[in-house]
């Protein structure tokens, strides 16, 4: 069993490092430059079909641009996202998620009525409203998501600070005449990361498959950046005939989606984080 | 109890009134509006005649009190785009967006417990693990990127299914397996779960002392027992999915409120995006409210606290 988890972590932390080495390094690993169109050399297919072009690995898309590079770049854009994404609802829901915890009474019947408030609106329909009024761009929905995806922080946030609130080390440090801004940041925080670092997993994986659905949908991430959802979008009007245009970014985006999402069930096995789900 | 239901259902109301509020803020993120209506090349004179007719000129207080009075009422206006009442338009399309919904909550429920079930019988072997391989390969699929996907093996290369549109009942068929994979996981982990919890209770313990047959074990007792948070996460994420079938009705082309949303957002057709937000919330409110209400008469532990 423990060698079968450790293979789950081990395979998520592969897949995570490699498309994260190609995000960092993307400039020196691009053969081509993404942006360069060539309209004489259209939808070459990619190194395993007839016709491919050995310069263009994953071949060109409906402009002529190399593929190959688009993929790598797309990487790029899809860790911005989630990284970013996950530091601003990180920051939102675990202040949230203490606050009610750790005050109880009326203050925590304020954090759940804004937990509840925040779950009743619908995630995708807002965030494609928000990034059409004010304009897209990779800033603009960040900051959606970021604004968006706090739930599973604050819930669970809010659930570990009522745990470890009572706990003897807490009321040891009370006793000791502690200020409450110490307890908070020295007792009670350190000791609820390891569930919030599983949640941040989980909620980098879901900010990355809503950016490719905003994109997709027209409403993301603006042409002419490789947004792996936007990729799809582009060839979704090709794929009856040259099927590999949405299948590449498409495996792209699940292997990534998968391997965070191992590296977290991984993580959760780990530091026993049971409760995050 | 009635203090119970009392509560929740305030807390339901506030929450819908809050979401009200939240919809009016929404559209006005924008700035302007009679000028996003108007256009970039509207004259002055038409933008200023814009702002009167839809009564843009008023305060803002007035503007969202007159607006939150008729939207409770069930009147949400004139759609800018479609040139009809906001109300006639998502009830024409409501009908598709729910059959949509409701299958998928079917194929999810199909899939999720029988699995859910087989792990927790069969904790901690491999049959357990490839279960929970198969929740976070539903996890990680990207439902637009399935979507074309199916189109492309069952609709083109197989012929079984039509690829878009809503003609007929088999339509609906590939929607509903893309949306049933945002509910698979997490349906599958909870009666996993649930049915570990029961399997391992004192009652099961004298069940299977009495000598009941493990068949009788298992359906009478343990999943009786294990149903009750299953139930209750199948509203929630029958809300979930609702919200969800943008992306998916937009990929099939399906003309359900979904479409309507997406249409109408990218048509600037704020009436209409923001009933959608609304509609959206109040069945999401509404199915929770029923379902913790549902938990509370059938588990008289959550009724006394």
């Amino acid at each position: 069993m423990r060698v079968m988890r450790n293979a789950g972590l081990a395979t998520g932390a592969v897949i995570v490092g490699a498309v994260l080495f190609c995000a960092v390094f993307a400039e020196l690993l691009m053969p081509h430059d993404p942006f360069a169109q060539d309209l004489t050399r259209r939808l070459l297919p990619p190194f395993w079909m007839e016709g491919a072009d050995p310069n263009h690995l994953l071949g060109t898309d409906q402009l002529g641009r190399d593929y190959l590079s688009r993929l790598i770049l797309g990487a790029r854009i899809s860790f911005l996202i989630g990284i970013f994404a996950v530091i601003v609802s990180g920051l939102i829901g675990i202040t949230i998620g203490v606050i009610g915890g750790f005050f109880g009474g009326r203050i925590d019947d304020v954090v759940m009525f804004v937990i509840t408030t925040r779950l009743a609106i619908p995630l995708i329909l807002v965030a494609l409203a928000v990034v059409s009024l004010v304009g897209s761009s990779l800033t603009v929905v960040v900051l959606t998501l970021g604004l968006l995806l706090w739930d599973r922080f604050a819930v669970v946030a809010r659930t570990t600070t009522m745990q470890v609130r009572t706990l003897d080390y807490v009321s040891a440090a009370w006793a000791a005449g502690c200020s409450r801004a110490w307890i908070l940041g020295r007792e009670v925080l350190p000791n609820i990361l390891s569930p919030l670092a599983v949640v941040a997993t989980l909620e980098m994986a879901l900010a990355i498959l809503i950016e490719a659905a905003l994109s997709f949908l027209g409403l993301g991430v603006p042409p002419p950046l490789p947004s792996w959802g936007l990729m799809i979008s582009e060839g979704k009007e090709y794929m009856f005939f040259d099927p590999w245009v949405i299948f590449i970014p498409g495996t792209a985006l699940f292997v990534l989606v998968m391997g965070i999402n191992l590296l977290g069930d991984g993580l959760r096995d780990l530091v026993g984080a049971a409760e995050v789900r | 109890m009635l203090l119970f239901l009392a509560r929740r259902t305030a807390l339901a109301v506030l929450v819908a009134l809050t979401v009200l509020t939240f919809a009016f803020v929404l559209t006005r993120l924008a700035g302007d509006l009679a000028i996003v209506i108007a256009g970039p090349e509207a004259r002055a004179e038409d933008v200023e005649a814009i702002r009167r007719a839809y009564g843009l000129d008023r305060p803002v207080v007035i503007q969202f009190l007159d607006w939150a009075w008729r939207a409770a009422m069930g009147d949400f206006g004139q759609s800018f785009f479609y040139r009809e009442r906001v109300s006639t338009l998502i009830w024409e399309r409501l009908p598709i967006t729910l059959t949509l919904g409701l299958v998928g909550l079917a194929i999810a429920l199909v899939v999720a417990l029988p699995l859910g079930i087989l792990a927790a019988l069969r904790e901690n072997t491999w049959i357990d693990r490839a279960v929970g391989l198969v929740a976070m390969v539903g996890q990680a699929m990207p439902s637009f990127w399935l979507g074309l996907i199916l189109m492309l093996v069952l609709g083109l290369q197989l012929g079984w299914l039509p690829i878009s549109g809503t003609g007929s009942w088999q339509h609906y068929v590939m929607p509903g397996i893309v949306l049933s994979f945002s509910a698979i996981p997490a349906l599958m982990r909870l009666t996993r779960a649930g049915m570990i919890d029961a399997m391992s209770s004192d009652y099961i313990r004298t069940a299977r002392a009495k000598g009941l047959s493990r068949g009788s074990i298992v359906l009478k007792h343990a999943l009786r027992n294990a149903a009750m948070p299953v139930v209750s996460i199948t509203a929630v994420q029958l809300g979930f999915m609702l919200g969800g079938s943008i992306v998916i009705e937009t990929v099939f082309a399906l003309h359900g409120i979904g479409f309507l949303a997406w249409e109408s957002i990218s048509k600037n057709d704020f009436p209409t995006v923001q009933a959608v937000v609304l509609l959206f919330a109040i069945i999401y409110i509404v199915l929770t409210l029923l379902a913790d209400v549902l938990n509370a008469v059938l588990d008289p532990r959550l009724r006394a606290s």
